[in-house]
């Protein structure tokens, strides 16, 4: 029902609205933003999640365990209390030296944080199946270490860094809690299409908040769309 | 070796940089100064309210997304119906999408403009920025966490034990609270600790109903950018050690119930 309104209200304003609203040059900046870091933060958090991952299954160290419910942590925290404990510590008065607030490095910075979950967790389980007798056979026929990842470790774990970085995706280009504090929500520099449609709403302005959240809402869906495919690929294989 | 102890480093150095140090700094920030100014800003009175506020929203949501979680799980691996695929698909959407988008479409559907908003107000029932609004949008971006942990569960269980149950004589309702639901009961719980999390945690969508009046409509993070924006960190410090706080219970909590094939 609230979607069904959301796109009610869009099309009564009209495409022609619409595509003003979009093509708004606040509008391009904040969606070029929030595609582009969310872009760059699934590529970050695919290539570390699976090394993550790759560490939690194949290695051991003292407290690993710890390690591997820590990795939740992000599901479990208010994100914006994840965006204050950032601004904590990269922030005017950081202890490090560190200062990225208000720029787009602090809002790469916090998805980095939310998503980190995604990944690790979608490649975890595959790898754990994953038989370590196909490595050593291909180790055995004389394989490098980097040949055995590439033609045997990675086909069998690309459908989870993919699902998991869609859904890392998904969730990049909707946040909102942890980047309000830390970005400095300024427009066409550091504000996302969340903030975006934030102020909209409270300048009273329903229509050009409903055009940006219906891009935000078509983006979702498609991304729904890829993990359903992916989703069918997998078992499809799996069944053989 | 080396190479292993490589990846050992980057992968906990990652989650050092990005994880672990910001939140111990919020710990050291907060009792920096003694517990006199934490127990200052977490004893005012609309830091009060806005706890109780994210609680009783909480307390609404829990329940309500439990038993419909469980419903459509039951629902989308047990029965055939039209529309299944596409009842599988909307359930997620509340991952997908942003928070802020959910705000925005329940503020369009209830606003004073709304679909629903005329025949409200003139009802004398305000639900925009007012509770009834917070709960709606607290329901509604905690809706997939049960039924997507019971989901894979089910699937695995198969019906053969409940149709044995069946051939016995057992009702429908016996067979759910005997057979069924004991077995998926830690996959419930795993789902409602998610669940609580979230809705504890919820800013986006409740940022955009609530109107964030102090000490009525404001809740837990929400207090915590209002403080901020009015250079009270230490406040902002305090009330986010305390959701930072639960949100660790909830951690154990959850490494705890987590479903036996995830754990290792």
């Amino acid at each position: 029902m609230p979607i069904a309104a959301l796109l009610w209200e869009s099309k009564q304003n009209g495409a022609h609205s619409f595509w003003e609203v979009v093509s708004s040059p606040e509008a391009v900046a904040a969606l070029k933003l929030t595609f582009g870091a969310a872009l760059v933060v699934v590529v970050i958090n695919a290539i570390l999640g699976t090394v993550t991952a790759w560490v939690l299954v194949r290695d051991n160290f003292r407290g690993k365990s710890l390690v591997n419910a820590v990795i939740d942590l992000p599901f479990a925290l208010p994100t914006i209390v994840a965006g204050l404990t950032l601004l904590a510590l990269y922030g005017p008065r950081s202890p490090v030296g560190i200062n990225v607030a208000f720029t787009r490095t602090a809002i790469v910075l916090a998805l980095c944080f939310v998503t980190l979950p995604f990944v690790i967790r979608t490649v975890q389980p595959v790898l754990l199946e994953l038989d370590v007798e196909m490595e050593e056979a291909a180790r055995s026929l004389g394989a490098r270490g980097t040949t055995v990842f590439r033609r045997i470790v990675l086909p069998n774990l690309l459908p989870g860094i993919l699902s998991g970085a869609v859904l890392a995706l998904a969730r990049a280009l909707g946040e909102i809690g942890s980047i309000v504090l830390i970005s400095g929500n300024l427009p066409y520099r550091t504000e996302v299409a969340s903030v975006f449609v934030l102020n909209r709403i409270e300048s009273g302005d329903s229509v050009g908040a409903a055009a940006v959240a219906m891009v935000l809402l078509v983006a979702a869906f498609v991304l729904l769309l890829a993990i359903g495919v992916l989703r069918f690929y997998v078992t499809r294989h799996e069944r053989g | 070796m080396a190479k292993r102890l490589g990846l050992r480093s980057l992968a906990l150095g990652y989650l050092l940089v990005v994880l672990l140090a910001p939140l111990a700094m919020v710990f050291y920030r907060t009792f920096q100064n003694g517990l006199e100014p934490v127990w200052q800003a977490l004893s005012d009175p609309n830091t009060v309210h806005a706890f109780e506020v994210t609680l009783l929203a909480t307390a609404v949501a829990v329940p309500l997304n439990t038993v419909f979680g469980i419903l459509c799980a039951l629902a989308i691996v047990r029965r055939r119906f039209r529309g299944k695929g596409l009842l599988n698909a909307f359930i997620d959407l509340p991952l997908a999408v942003s928070p802020v988008v959910v705000g925005l479409s329940l503020y369009l559907l209830y606003g004073r403009t709304g679909w629903f908003g005329g025949w409200l107000s003139e009802h004398g029932i305000q639900v925009l920025f007012a509770f009834p609004a917070i709960v709606l949008a607290t329901i509604f971006v905690s809706v997939p966490f049960v039924a997507r942990e019971v989901i894979p569960t089910l699937r695995e269980l198969g019906n053969e034990q409940e149709q044995a149950a069946a051939t016995l004589g057992a009702t429908r309702w016996q067979r759910f609270w005997r057979i069924t639901l004991p077995s998926i009961r830690w996959a419930v719980i795993y789902g409602v600790v998610l669940t609580t999390a979230r809705c504890l945690g919820e800013y986006g969508a409740v940022a955009v109903v609530s109107g964030r009046i102090e000490g009525k409509t404001e809740t837990a993070t929400l207090r915590v950018e209002d403080y901020l924006l009015n250079f009270n960190q230490a406040g902002a410090y305090a009330v986010a050690v305390v959701l930072a706080v639960i949100s660790v219970l909830v951690l154990v909590v959850m490494t705890l119930t987590k479903p036996k094939e995830e754990a290792f």
